[in-house]
């Protein structure tokens, strides 16, 4: 329906590129945030029309396929699967719900601030969207430079320290991918234009020995690994995740996290699967050792920004074991569950940049009793960290039911291990809200006032959306079903 | 679909539509209408699940598939209930003491704030729509979807009072003990589907001969795991008497109606995979043996009367795991009934006391509160009868038929299950006897206030006590009546497999008429020499300052199982947490880090060095790289 040159993924790159490339000209505060909110709601209504018009084929789904340096094999080439349209559909969902969420905030040079945010935006829907290799390296840091001066920037008081961390993991693991495609892309076929190619195609059916594909494998996960994170390198996050402002912790947390997810569901299973299959106990291995980890840090945490950090590295620990099981059901688990993380995430954010915003503290010894004077917060609370920790009917459970099925099918010791942490959830969960909703209120939660009610109709999406896709969870098994697919039978 | 399918749906539906009107317009509505809505819907769903079970007293199983809940290549998932006897009766059970209860509740919270009385109620609602939902689901999916929204509940009405922090603690042990059970129960789930592709009762029980012996007892052991964390079993009972923080119906609902109940429900459901699982069977009958005696020595020494009923409460579901771990499923479920009526009662009870009493809970401040509450000191005594087993209240004929299935098992079970029927009616009646008989020994104020209770409270009371006494006679043992047993002939097609199943293996072996007169002589006279010792010396009861020594102190104290819990388990995690947190995220991992991150500062800065800006100095070494690349070249 758009001609044969603007697809949907191109308006989901670009749309917000040139916005945000505007934005840095607006000079009024309101106009900015006005103008940033527009541009995110149109993209929003863009992936959702990629939705309706989905004829849901595998890669060829919606791609479009430009020969952008034709004689080193580089194409513009994009497209939309199943995953990319989860992941975009998140991404657009994400922006206009952090952006309404943050709408009071105030910012030095907003216009800057906002302007690297929708940057941030084109570069995670190129990620998603990408099917050439450098293109998707192109895009992975479009979305992860913004980042460094968003938090550089305008984050907290050892903001310098926690995004010179945050810099040094992944410029690592970008350094490590951008090897790794190279070398990959040296061994691809040629092309009638050139000697090798870029093309996800080339990339799949690369001839590689068995050595080479072990390296390679390791150099892909290291930079995958640092992105998701998977144990042991996740220290970077809390530390990002308590310094930078709060809308960058959203995306962060919310988004970006499914790059390092979705880089293996897209460049590391299918291209490597030998590798896959020799490896899988290690990475599984350290995924479960890192779920049980983070599980158990999250119980002393007091400050709520790393409570949510470390029960983020469980939850993402578990959708990486479970992928490397290359079990059918345990990704289509992930599929969902990438989603509803970013969902539950961005929720519990918002509840927590409410407090802070109020009360000017996120320290759990310092808070008691919320619930006398702000019900409406709590209810809202309560029901997301319920699904924070898959409550059935809420939509985390059918994602963790499938991953924890797959990885069971897998080793039943793994998922004895891994389970314990559905009961440390349980455990950091309730104690957070008991010690910040409940008992008697102190001098400083005495005055607290309930949600406005803008802030009840953000939550309250949040809510009907973990209600929502609890109970009726199918239409995102129909999405993805042939993605998914298509990756178990490389391990056939 | 025909009539029960198209009525069937109803049954949860309502108690969910109750629960979102009184959750939403809490603010708005008044507590009269509250009242009605929440106890109405209750009520409807009540009488619909009468006519599901005058349907199915045939014999006939109705399925349902309403939608997918998960349909993929890998796994698929029905919406789907299963309505037969098994299911039926509990539906009965849930609704019907449910509804009393809510009836109960209109009247014992009234002093609550309006909107605090309709998210009472709300919740209420919600417990018994998971409760539905558990006991309908056609699918171990649905099943625990059902299994953990009654946690949930139960999370939200013990905590209920959300100042109190104790409160608060109660209601989080409570949720994480079941928490550690539902990971069993979804372990078994799990090991189910990966050997048969299915969690739909119909397809794994008439497949049972595909799974080997090693899968079955794996499978019942993880599920009975399960069970102890939701009926509260050794090693996961201690949330049950600290559930009794939340208000009083709450406790007689966790008690009686719904919540303890699930886990007799669900391995009674999975008979079949128990059945085939000898191993397994004997854990459960051990471990519901242990538990009923520990629970019934805890009761011997608690002051509290809602801890006691509490205690009781653990110990008469121990009979009933025990009746499961001897094969005798009817018997369980069978008291799992008659105990929903005496328990519901005892509960109600004992909160029309405390009503009384200004909110009083200690048994040494009562006494003598016979002539100021008549009805609920009859109805009391009624229950009192009932769950010490005195013929023919409801609770004999249970208990009865449980020992005599336990004797011809092993002896051994049967005499110390006995025994803790003898403790049973001890500790019963102490309770009774302090409470009800002698002098009051509260102050002048709360004896100035005591009244009975109004009719919302005593009505509940009555009912539940008629129950209490006749509830038993659906169930009259072979030796007194031939074919008295009406409630096995209702449930034979729920336990036809395992019948057939034992029928092949094991040769039918019966008591002697004889025997079980005997047996269930000795039981009775015992339990009533036991009553009598209890009711002559605790009506004569005298507060004392002494504190209790010895062996009376470690039961006071419930044999220090909390203590130990948190000596061996929840301290060494808290250590464990501070290390990984302080020592090894700080100085581990990220100590390498940062060491990286050091190393790279420290050697920027020295070769900052060389970028002197002296023109002299890179032309020098300008020079002198030249070379080295000339040198170099020439060697290769």
């Amino acid at each position: 329906m758009f001609g044969n040159y603007i697809t949907i993924p191109h308006l989901l790159i670009f749309f917000p590129l040139v916005t945000g490339l505007f934005t840095f000209l607006i000079e009024k505060e309101a106009a900015v945030k006005a103008w940033s909110l527009f541009s995110a709601i149109v993209t929003l209504v863009i992936s959702i029309l990629s939705l309706v018009y989905s004829n849901n084929n595998e890669l060829s789904g919606l791609t479009y396929n430009y020969e952008w340096m034709k004689y080193i094999g580089a194409s513009f080439s994009v497209g939309l699967d199943g995953v990319g349209r989860v992941l975009t559909l998140l991404t657009a969902i994400a922006f206009p719900l952090i952006f309404v969420a943050t709408y009071k905030s105030k910012y030095k040079n907003a216009n800057a601030f906002y302007a690297l945010m929708l940057l941030s935006q084109a570069g995670l829907m190129g990620v998603f969207t990408a099917m050439d290799a450098l293109l998707f390296y192109f895009f992975w840091e479009l979305a992860l430079i913004p980042v460094y001066f968003l938090s550089s920037k305008w984050g907290g008081e050892k903001r310098i320290q926690a995004t010179f961390k945050f810099f040094i993991y992944t410029f690592t693991g970008s350094l490590l991918m951008l090897v790794a495609i190279i070398y990959t892309y040296l061994h691809t076929a040629a092309t009638p234009t050139s000697d090798h190619s870029f093309s996800i195609a080339a990339f799949q059916s690369v001839l590689l020995s068995a050595a080479d594909q072990n390296w390679l494998f390791w150099l892909f996960f290291v930079a995958f690994a640092i992105k998701m994170p998977v144990f042991p390198f996740h220290t970077w996050q809390p530390d990002t995740y308590e310094q930078s402002p709060t809308a960058v912790t959203m995306v962060l947390s919310g988004v970006m996290v499914k790059m390092g997810l979705f880089g293996v569901i897209r460049w590391l299973l299918p291209i490597f699967p030998a590798a896959v299959i020799k490896f899988d106990n290690v990475v599984i291995g350290l995924s479960v050792v890192g779920i049980v980890y983070a599980s158990i840090i999250a119980i002393r945490q007091d400050d709520l920004k790393r409570l949510v950090a470390y029960s983020s590295i469980a939850h993402i620990g578990l959708m990486s074991a479970a992928l490397f099981t290359t079990k059918q059901i345990a990704i289509e688990g992930v599929m969902i569950q990438m989603f509803n993380h970013g969902i539950n995430i961005i929720g519990l954010w918002i509840v927590i940049d409410l407090i802070e915003k109020q009360l000017g503290v996120r320290k759990i010894s310092q808070l008691g009793g919320l619930a006398h004077k702000a019900p409406v917060l709590t209810i809202m609370l309560v029901v997301i960290a319920f699904a924070n920790i898959a409550l059935p009917l809420t939509n985390a459970f059918v994602g963790e039911f499938m991953m924890f099925s797959g990885l069971f099918r897998f080793n039943i010791w793994y998922t004895v291990v891994a389970g314990i942490s559905i009961i440390l959830a349980a455990v950091y969960t309730l104690n957070m809200v008991k010690n910040v909703f409940y008992g008697e209120s102190n001098a400083l939660t005495a005055a607290v006032k309930d949600i406005s009610l803008n802030e009840k109709i953000i939550l309250s999406v949040v809510v009907v959306a973990i209600f929502l896709v609890g109970v009726y969870p199918q239409p995102f098994f129909d999405l993805t079903k042939s993605a998914v697919s298509f990756i178990t039978t490389r391990f056939k | 679909m025909n009539n029960v399918l198209q009525i069937v749906w109803l049954i949860p539906f309502l108690p969910l539509v109750g629960f979102l009107i009184n959750g939403l317009f809490r603010k708005q509505l008044p507590k009269s209408l509250t009242g009605i809505i929440g106890s109405g819907v209750i009520f409807i769903s009540f009488l619909l699940s009468v006519y599901v079970f005058i349907q199915v007293k045939n014999g006939n199983t109705h399925l349902a598939h309403y939608f997918d809940f998960i349909n993929t290549t890998a796994l698929k998932v029905g919406f789907d209930f299963q309505i037969d006897q098994l299911s039926s009766l509990f539906l009965l059970i849930i609704t019907g003491v449910g509804f009393l209860i809510h009836v109960y509740s209109t009247s014992y919270m009234h002093e609550e704030e309006s909107k605090d009385f309709a998210k009472y109620f709300a919740f209420l609602n919600l417990f018994v729509f998971s409760m539905l939902l558990l006991v309908m689901g056609g699918n171990y999916i649905i099943m625990f979807i059902g299994w953990e929204g009654v946690g949930l509940c139960s999370y939200l009405l013990i905590g209920f009072w959300f100042k109190n922090n104790n409160y608060n603690d109660a209601a989080k042990k409570a949720f994480v003990m079941n928490r550690i059970g539902d990971l069993g129960f979804l372990l078994a789930v799990f090991w189910l589907m990966s050997k048969l592709g299915t969690a739909d009762y119909h397809q794994v029980f008439a497949n049972v001969s595909k799974l080997s012996l090693v899968d079955i007892t794996g499978i019942t052991l993880l599920l009975f795991v399960g069970a102890t964390g939701k009926s509260a079993q050794i090693p996961l009972y201690t949330w049950l008497p600290d559930a009794m923080a939340g208000p009083t119906p709450v406790s007689a609902l966790i008690h009686a109606a719904t919540m303890v109940t699930a886990g007799i429900y669900m391995i009674a459901r999975s008979n079949i995979l128990f059945t085939m699982a000898p191993v397994t069977q004997t854990v459960v009958a051990v471990i519901g043996l242990a538990t009923a005696i520990l629970a019934a020595t805890i009761a011997l020494k608690q002051n509290d009367i809602k801890k006691v009923l509490a205690y009781s409460t653990v110990s008469q579901l121990g009979y009933m795991f025990l009746g499961l771990g001897v094969g005798a499923y009817t018997g369980a479920v069978f008291h799992v009934m008659t105990h929903a009526f005496f328990k519901a009662l005892l509960f109600l009870g004992a909160g029309s006391v405390i009503h009384a009493m200004g909110g009083e809970q200690d048994m040494r401040n009562m006494g003598g509160l016979k002539k100021h509450m008549s009805v609920t000191h009859i109805t009391f005594l009624l229950g009192c009868l009932a769950i010490a087993g005195m013929p023919p209240f409801s609770g004999f004929f249970s208990k009865d038929e449980i020992l005599a299935e336990a004797f011809k098992q092993n002896p051994l079970y049967w005499g110390i299950g006995v025994a803790g029927a003898l403790m049973t009616s001890f500790y019963m009646f102490r309770l009774y006897a302090m409470t009800f008989l002698g002098k009051f020994r509260g102050t002048h104020e709360q004896e100035h206030h005591l009244h009975e209770s109004p009719a919302a409270i005593t009505i509940p009371l009555a009912v539940l006590a008629l129950l209490a006494v006749i509830g038993g006679w659906i169930g009259i043992p072979e030796v007194f009546m031939h074919g008295g047993h009406r409630l096995e002939a209702f449930l034979e097609p729920v336990f036809a497999n395992t019948n057939e199943y034992v029928k092949a293996h094991h040769p039918h072996e019966h008591l002697s008429h004889s025997t079980e007169y005997m047996l269930m002589g000795i039981s009775v006279v015992g339990a009533l020499a036991a009553l009598l010792f209890a009711w002559n010396k605790f009506s004569k009861y005298e507060k004392t300052d002494a504190e209790t020594t010895g062996f009376g102190k470690v039961l006071e104290n419930k044999w220090y199982v909390d203590e130990l819990y948190d000596s061996v388990i929840v301290k060494p995690i808290g250590s464990l947490a501070n290390f990984f947190n302080n020592i090894f995220e700080k100085r581990g991992i990220d100590g390498f880090v940062n060491g990286v991150g050091k190393a790279v500062t420290y050697g920027s800065r020295q070769i900052r060095l060389l970028q002197s800006g002296q023109v002299g100095t890179y032309v020098l070494l300008m020079v002198v790289g030249i070379l080295v690349l000339f040198i170099i070249q020439l060697f290769l």
